[in-house]
């Protein structure tokens, strides 16, 4: 067995607003290169896991470590500029930039920096890599859904970030669509990107994800190959109790 | 830094339109070298305005106490210091204090910061009165051999420069982080933009050159009261003025000032009683019809000419 | 101790003055510029009355309040709503709202300079002296704290107990969630606006018994209305009322012992402390 340090790491990350514990001691590890799957029921705190991790929220206890080093407390800007990037569960997308503006703010600012004719490349070569060459002149509210997600992504992956969370990034797409976004992600898998993907859709959990994490009511009920986990009794409980109540 | 034949264009446009300004004194009449002066003076203050709250959209107040502080920089220090040092002092005490200004209150919403920076002119207003009571004197008297023409060619030149800077501010990543932030702040500050910093740091420009008008204005009042340098109808002036012209433009303030200033003289002259009704108008007729100031309607005309030009 | 009293009293009716804007901003949703100008107009209508007919400004609150509430269902109605309608984002109606109410104000101000004139009004009601706790105090400032306690108190209650006024707090607090419980939001929202203004010029009314205003005093007044709203919580109307005490206290303190001048810069200290240190108010609960 080979050992490998983690690129992103929780150790009891706890989340309360007021009295409700939103999540509950959450650990676990990402190494890299691996596409982790985050899933579980509807408000399982699976987004708040991914807010917590990328700044958006403070956890109220626990530790956050991006390659062995602190970043729990660090404000959204610090810990995007370590190299963690994320999209948004609802798009968005700056309105009033172009294509080319938008993933030019991801090339511009993240975790690497560039700047002038760099900085135009990088982004060029972003919207190529996910399908959107030659639209970079178009004003964002243009696109289609789907242009819209590729956009995002884009702009997450410009500032080349160690780590790439993604938020439910193929909820809302037609059975076409869906079927280029796997292929699309799968992509980034294979070039070896490490990823966290909160997501719903189960056919995109097998065929993507290395490993899986499962949440239901804000703690981790099950870790381990996607096959494992999806057959785990507790699992399927949490999933089908959802719909019981 | 590559221009492009569009920037050397913009460039000798800019400077050859200043060098025809310059020339105002020269040619015309008292009366009109002070119309001159108050149209440099609103467009030094509604430019250097709307750098800052175009992109982010906070409503600043704070014009009237930026101008104060510099207008009270010449008045204390004329005796103790040549003038030339006076005007970038005041530049820099401006700058000073749209930082902190800045730092306590731009993490906050806009509305906290509209009524902080309304208070502002008037909270220091009222320190000076107090301390100009307690130690007894009055106003200050600022007698100096700076006639009008001096103060215009100042102000044109300050114009110039606040249009530099913000020429250059536009291409530089400040400039770009603004626009994210004035966007979408959650995707800036995701993206890896220190928001804050951002903010504060654009703040400081209309701050610096607030305070840098007031001090080349000073010589002009010749005797300075807390009253006349603090007077908070200004700030409303130059925010109406940058939002009638445009903020989405670097030119948009200019045009929204000169109409303004015109109509303002018209009204003060023919009832003087009305210019407050007049600020209140304009503010509603911003709202509800040119929410994009002239600049927005220029810029629908010119797309429906390109339109059409491309359908015939 | 006369300082302390003194400073009760005024807080009275501030609280009075800044509960309207609190109705305004908090349940509507409405950052209202222009509040202070109805409070103004509430004095003139009051001063011009009294002149007139020598009718009792505590009489006169009966006419002003429902004119005062047409007036601002109005402005909502014109004005404001079709803001909150083609707004996209919070914070673009935010500006659009500072800018619209700035506007009004503006107007109202020029409207009443060229009605009344730009002279200070001020009139002689209930101005004889009255013992009270070893000293003596205006009677009308003692009348106006009366009335201002007996209207807050009817607020609160009303806001508390009736189904109307929980509905409007219920908009205040969650307005997705009151929609889906078949919560009218535009209109309720229009009501408390009304009544937030109907509050502010009864305010108003009560307080040109004991000071001097002139036409374009209003600003202070929402300045002060403002300090009250953010210290003691917006929506929060038990904070407002401790707040609004607590700084006429403030200002009675600097206005005595200091210099008179400076009430105001007292009181945008305390708000920029109150920024600094407790954003949320002083007793709301951190979020986030």
């Amino acid at each position: 067995m080979r050992m490998v340090s983690p690129v992103l790491s929780l150790r009891g990350v706890t989340k309360r607003f007021g009295g409700l514990v939103a999540v509950n001691g959450m650990d676990f590890d990402v190494t890299e290169h691996e596409v982790l799957g985050l899933i579980g029921p509807n408000g399982s705190g699976k987004s708040t896991t991914l807010n917590l991790i990328s700044g958006a929220l403070m956890p109220s206890e626990g530790t956050i470590s991006l390659r062995g080093a602190p970043i729990t407390h660090l404000a959204a800007q610090d810990i995007a500029r370590k190299g963690v990037a994320r999209t948004f569960q609802l798009v968005r997308l700056l309105p009033s930039m172009t294509v080319l503006e938008n993933v030019k703010a991801g090339a511009v600012f993240g975790h690497r920096r560039r700047w002038g004719t760099e900085a135009n490349a990088q982004a060029q070569a972003l919207m190529e890599q996910v399908g959107l060459a030659g639209r970079g002149h178009l004003k964002v509210g243009q696109l289609t859904y789907i242009d819209t997600k590729r956009v995002e992504l884009a702009r997450a992956l410009a500032g080349d970030p160690k780590v790439l969370l993604l938020d439910e990034w193929l909820a809302g797409l037609n059975p076409t669509e869906l079927e280029e976004g796997i292929a699309l992600i799968r992509r980034l898998r294979d070039e070896g990107r490490t990823v966290i993907l909160v997501e719903h859709v189960m056919d995109a959990i097998r065929s993507l994800c290395d490993r899986c994490v499962v949440m239901a009511s804000g703690t981790k009920i099950a870790e381990g190959a996607v096959a494992d986990v999806l057959a785990d009794p507790e699992v399927i409980r949490a999933y089908l109790g959802d719909d019981d109540d | 830094m590559r221009l492009t034949a569009k920037n050397w264009q913009g460039l000798a446009l800019t400077a050859v339109l200043l060098g025809v300004a310059a020339c105002l004194p020269l040619l015309t009449t008292a009366y009109w070298l002070t119309i001159g002066v108050t149209i440099a003076l609103y467009t030094v203050l509604a430019t250097s305005w709307a750098l800052f709250s175009g992109p982010t959209h906070y409503i600043s107040l704070a014009t009237a106490a930026f101008f104060g502080v510099g207008t009270y920089t010449t008045g204390l220090g004329i005796e103790h210091l040549p003038y030339w040092v006076l005007p970038p002092l005041a530049g820099l005490i401006g700058a000073a204090l749209a930082a902190l200004v800045g730092l306590a209150t731009l993490r906050l919403s806009g509305v906290y910061f509209v009524i902080f920076t309304l208070g502002l002119a008037e909270f220091i207003r009222q320190i000076i009165t107090w301390g100009q009571t307690v130690s007894g004197t009055k106003g200050i008297y600022v007698l100096t051999s700076i006639t009008e023409a001096h103060i215009y060619w100042q102000l044109l030149g300050l114009a110039g420069l606040v249009w530099l800077l913000g020429w250059l501010i536009g291409r530089s990543r400040l400039g770009f982080a603004l626009r994210i932030i004035g966007d979408d702040e959650e995707v800036a500050r995701h993206s890896g933009i220190h928001t804050a910093r951002a903010k504060v740091l654009l703040f400081m420009v209309p701050g610096a050159f607030a305070a840098i008008t007031g001090a080349v204005l000073a010589p002009r009042y010749v005797y300075i009261e807390p009253i006349l340098a603090f007077t908070p109808m200004l700030s409303f002036q130059v925010v109406i003025m940058a939002l009638l012209g445009g903020t989405g433009r670097l030119w948009g303030p200019v045009v929204g000032v000169i109409p303004f200033t015109f109509l303002w003289e018209g009204i003060s002259a023919s009832v003087p009683n009305q210019t407050t009704l007049l600020l209140g108008v304009a503010f509603l007729v911003i709202v509800y019809v040119l929410p994009r100031g002239f600049v927005g309607l220029i810029e629908d005309a010119r797309a429906r000419v390109n339109r059409a030009e491309g359908y015939a | 101790m006369d300082v302390i009293v003194t400073g009760l009293l005024l807080g009275g009716t501030y609280a009075l003055i800044a509960m309207g804007l609190n109705l305004q901003y908090g349940m509507a949703r409405i950052m209202n510029l222009a509040n202070g100008e109805m409070l103004v107009a509430g004095a003139f209508a009051a001063f011009w009355l009294y002149g007139a007919g020598q009718v009792s400004p505590f009489l006169t609150v009966v006419l002003v309040a429902p004119l005062a509430f047409a007036l601002n269902w109005a402005i909502y109605m014109v004005f404001l709503g079709p803001l909150v309608k083609r707004a996209k984002s919070r914070g673009q109606l935010e500006v659009d709202a500072i800018l619209t109410t700035f506007g009004l104000s503006f107007v109202a101000v020029g409207i009443m300079l060229a009605v009344f004139g730009g002279d200070y009004f001020s009139y002689s009601y209930l101005s004889f002296p009255v013992a009270l706790l070893g000293g003596t105090y205006g009677a009308n400032r003692l009348a106006a704290f009366v009335a201002a306690v007996a209207i807050c108190g009817a607020l609160y209650l009303w806001l508390n107990r009736s189904r109307p006024g929980m509905s409007i707090r219920a908009i205040a607090v969650a307005p997705d969630s009151a929609r889906l419980v078949g919560i009218d939001v535009g209109r309720l929202a229009a009501l408390a606006f009304a009544l937030g203004g109907a509050v502010t010029a009864t305010g108003g009314a009560l307080i040109s018994t004991f000071l001097t205003l002139d036409a374009s005093t209003g600003v202070l007044f929402t300045l002060k209305a403002l300090v009250i709203v953010i210290m003691g919580g917006v929506g929060d109307v038990r904070g407002t009322v401790v707040a609004a005490l607590m700084l006429g206290l403030l200002e009675t303190f600097v206005a005595s012992v200091i210099d008179p001048g400076l009430t105001l810069a007292a009181a945008y200290l305390l708000f920029v402390t109150i920024l600094l240190f407790r954003p949320q108010g002083l007793f709301g609960r951190k979020t986030a």
